[in-house]
């Protein structure tokens, strides 16, 4: 009958090694497996004699066993069970429930400032717009660094794009979320996120645009133009959820100056630290495009020169 | 319910029986059989089910094998030999091309796992390890593009190459796309497809991004 079984023989605890619970592991290990017939067979017989001889310390060594046995089993169900709440993204399921055609309209939406803000404006809380619009933000500006001939540590770049973007979505989030809480305005965590998401939309386009056409005024009409639009939009719907005119100026100042910031950040500051690496490594012999985005531009006939010269270029 | 007034047991007939739970000898002979085999016919019949998958990816159908017997051979080779050929693309002579490795590396299965992720999320009824093994697989043609590429640099590095390494690339971004989503979009409720593919796209493109500015030492 040795085979096959599953009840504990108690003759197979010995007390040979010191910690009982480490080989609680091996025990279940064993207790798993069906066969070791003659094998266990011929151990039991002679643990046995040993466990007889071994007397008090053996029975000791049981006792030992079982309550390190007791410990395990508890310590591995207040795991399982801490791991199935904990890491069930189910909980997250309730805001990737949309479809594609609410998408598309939440996005346009987001572009169109609300006239009404006498009553609190209803933001959708949901999480899958944001996060895809978050990823394509990082795409667009590893795009913006495209040109082949004059890529350098594109590994780092990638690292920062993502950095960058991930870190104001959430930052920005929370530190507005934060200020609502200060100012008593009327929005959660998620409607918050999803909201800065959403305005995220006016930056892909501006950099999709102007990563492209590589000149500056269009640059600013842009900035002003469609990210205006959107921090309007975004202002719009705080203002309508707080009370009182200075807790409203001091939300929406903050929110629309971080959100012109960034993307005025976005077009410079990653020019330059392409330039940055590449002034390093290349000297004077720097081809006028990069040049072109050093300055602080006043539209004038250089830069749009400089400029059509680096498109023939790149062409 | 009269049948049960009465369950008493009379005392003539003897309870008895075995505690011990009969186990049947039904899968540890199967599974211990393949210990005695001899090692090439274990590694061949695992190069085997990759190769069978790799043929899946260069020509999508509609078949289950992809899915029903996930493995992650396959996208661990094809991530290490891309990884390998995008090292020593910087122009730095400092860069060792060691955190490059990493990043595309780390890029590549942290972009698999956001897109099971949200293919999950969305309500989708497959896998965790049937989706990154999909992803992962579906990255062959990218690396037969970068293969290309870099035949293609070791000719020349003027426009024309240029042209050549973006055409090739499109092309083999719009294969892996459409292999991916081939099997993926399948376990996905018919209204949220375009949800579902719109990250593989970005995954993709990230990845085809990298391959395209990849210039050599």
């Amino acid at each position: 009958q040795g085979g096959g079984s599953a009840v504990i023989d108690m003759e197979n605890m010995d007390d040979t090694s010191g910690s009982s619970f480490e080989d609680m592991g091996e025990m279940h290990q064993r207790m798993k497996e069906e066969e070791e017939e003659e094998v266990e067979g011929d151990a039991a017989a002679a643990e046995e004699e040993d466990g007889e001889f071994l007397g008090m310390k053996g029975l000791q060594g049981q006792l030992g066993r079982q309550v390190a046995d007791q410990m395990w089993q508890v310590g591995k169900r207040q795991a399982s069970r801490a791991f199935s709440l904990y890491a069930n993204i189910d909980i997250l399921r309730p805001y990737f429930d949309v479809e594609p055609i609410q998408v598309r309209a939440r996005l346009l939406e987001s572009m169109i400032p609300v006239k009404m803000i006498n009553f609190p404006q209803k933001i959708a809380g949901e999480l899958y717009g944001p996060l895809m619009l978050v990823f394509t933000l990082v795409a667009i500006l590893l795009h913006g660094m495209k040109t082949s001939d004059t890529i350098i540590r594109e590994g780092t770049l990638m690292g920062t794009a993502i950095g960058t973007c991930f870190g104001y979505w959430l930052g920005v989030s929370s530190f507005i979320y934060f200020l609502a809480y200060l100012c008593n305005a009327q929005i959660t965590m998620v409607q918050m996120l999803s909201l800065l998401g959403y305005g995220l939309f006016g930056h892909c386009i501006t950099l999709f645009v102007t990563y492209n056409i590589h000149f500056h005024s269009l640059f600013y009409i842009f900035w002003l133009g469609v990210g205006g639009l959107s921090t309007l939009r975004m202002v719009a719907v705080l203002v309508s959820r707080t009370v009182g005119h200075t807790q409203r100026l001091i939300l929406c100042g903050t929110l629309a100056a971080l959100h012109m910031l960034f993307l005025l950040y976005l077009h410079f500051a990653y020019h330059k630290v392409v330039e940055g690496i590449l002034d390093t490594l290349e000297g004077p012999n720097m081809p006028p495009f990069q040049r072109v985005a050093r300055d602080i531009p006043v539209v004038s006939n250089a830069v749009l020169n400089a400029t059509a010269k680096a498109i023939a270029l790149t062409l | 319910f009269p049948g049960l007034t009465d369950v008493s047991i009379s005392e003539d007939i003897p309870v008895e029986g075995e505690i011990t739970v009969p186990v049947g000898s039904h899968s540890p002979d199967e599974d211990f059989s393949t210990l005695d085999e001899p090692v090439r016919d274990t590694i061949m019949r695992d190069l085997k089910a990759v190769g069978k998958k790799f043929v899946h990816v260069m020509y999508p159908k509609k078949s289950s094998a992809l899915l029903r017997d996930w493995d992650l051979w396959g996208p661990l080779v094809l991530c290490v030999s891309l990884a390998l050929m995008l090292q020593g693309g910087s122009a730095d002579s400092r860069d060792d091309g060691g955190p490059q490795f990493a990043e595309v590396f780390v890029i590549i299965w942290f972009g698999a796992v956001v897109i099971t992720l949200n293919s999950k999320l969305l309500g989708g009824t497959i896998s965790f390890f049937q989706s990154l093994c999909v992803l992962g697989y579906c990255v062959l043609p990218l690396t037969v593009a970068m293969l290309v590429c870099r035949l293609v640099l070791l000719v020349g590095s003027g426009t024309i190459s240029f042209i050549i390494r973006l055409v090739v690339v499109i092309a083999m971004f719009g294969w892996s796309t459409l292999a991916s989503t081939a099997f993926l979009a399948d376990s996905q409720p018919p209204n949220r497809k375009a949800l579902v593919v719109y990250p593989i796209f970005l995954f993709y493109f990230v990845i085809s991004w990298m391959i395209l500015t990849f210039t050599p030492q």
